[in-house]
């Protein structure tokens, strides 16, 4: 299956571009994509591990299945205000 | 003294006004407003925001504005840059809004946050809530700011002297 991975913030400059396809084994978990962008993308490799995740806009557990078509964010800790 | 009397009597009634002054205020909340933009949130921006949720009802009208500070850390600021996931950004916030509206249902939010490179001096965000008592409309635009700093997907970054740096908080 393939998710859409989008990248904000420090995931975006670290990647150098805002969204890209990922393609995951089937019922692939939060926690299996993050290991596979982190091994693919050394420069994510250093941030992952602060960010949350997000599935289709809502925060999601590291254990959350993802389905084909998932729109998948990582989210570094949050600046806002 | 007749005269005056008279005169008194003689001088027409003032105008009962067709409506009171206030006709022109929404009297139900409206709906909360809620988006992320890159417009200038200046006096023009909050002043339209505070009108746009004050109604007849409301006798308390809290405004915070979040303004670009020129240190942090003991580093000197010389300017900021937001980012948002902007989609999410919202759906947190009418998140925000909604449970706003189940803790103080007299109440009505506008909550703006902006994004792009901003100067020092320059707001970030705004967080209007009215109510139509003072106590809980403090209550209502304290829980709107700090749940939107611990839960919406927006991001600062931080430029220095000699640098620059995404930051939490």
């Amino acid at each position: 299956m393939q998710v859409r991975i989008r990248y904000f913030a420090a995931l975006r400059e670290a990647v150098g571009t805002p969204e890209e396809a990922l393609d995951l084994p089937d019922g692939a978990t939060i926690t299996q994509a993050r290991a596979l962008l982190a091994e693919r993308q050394p420069a994510l490799a250093a941030l992952l591990p602060a960010c949350a995740a997000a599935v289709n806009r809502s925060y999601a557990p590291a254990d959350a299945p993802l389905s084909e078509g998932a729109e998948l964010a990582f989210i570094p800790p949050l600046g806002g205000g | 003294m007749a005269d005056k009397t008279k005169a008194r009597k003689a001088a027409p009634r003032p105008p009962t006004p067709a409506a009171p002054a206030v006709s022109a205020m929404p009297t139900e909340p409206p709906a909360s407003i809620i988006s992320i933009t890159r417009d200038p949130l200046d006096s023009a921006a909050i002043r339209a925001l505070e009108q746009a949720v004050t109604t007849a009802g409301a006798g308390g009208v809290v405004t915070f504005a979040g303004v670009v500070r020129d240190n942090a850390r003991g580093k000197r600021v010389r300017s900021l840059e937001y980012d948002a996931y902007p989609e999410m950004a919202e759906s947190e916030m009418a998140r925000i809004a909604a449970e706003v509206a189940r803790r103080w249902p007299e109440s009505a939010l506008a909550m703006v946050h902006r994004i792009g490179p901003l100067a020092i001096g320059e707001c970030s965000v705004v967080v209007v809530a009215a109510c139509p008592h003072r106590a809980e409309a403090f209550e209502a635009c304290r829980y709107a700011i700090d749940t939107l700093k611990a839960s919406v997907p927006i991001w600062k970054k931080e430029f220095y002297e000699d640098g620059e740096e995404w930051v939490e908080g």
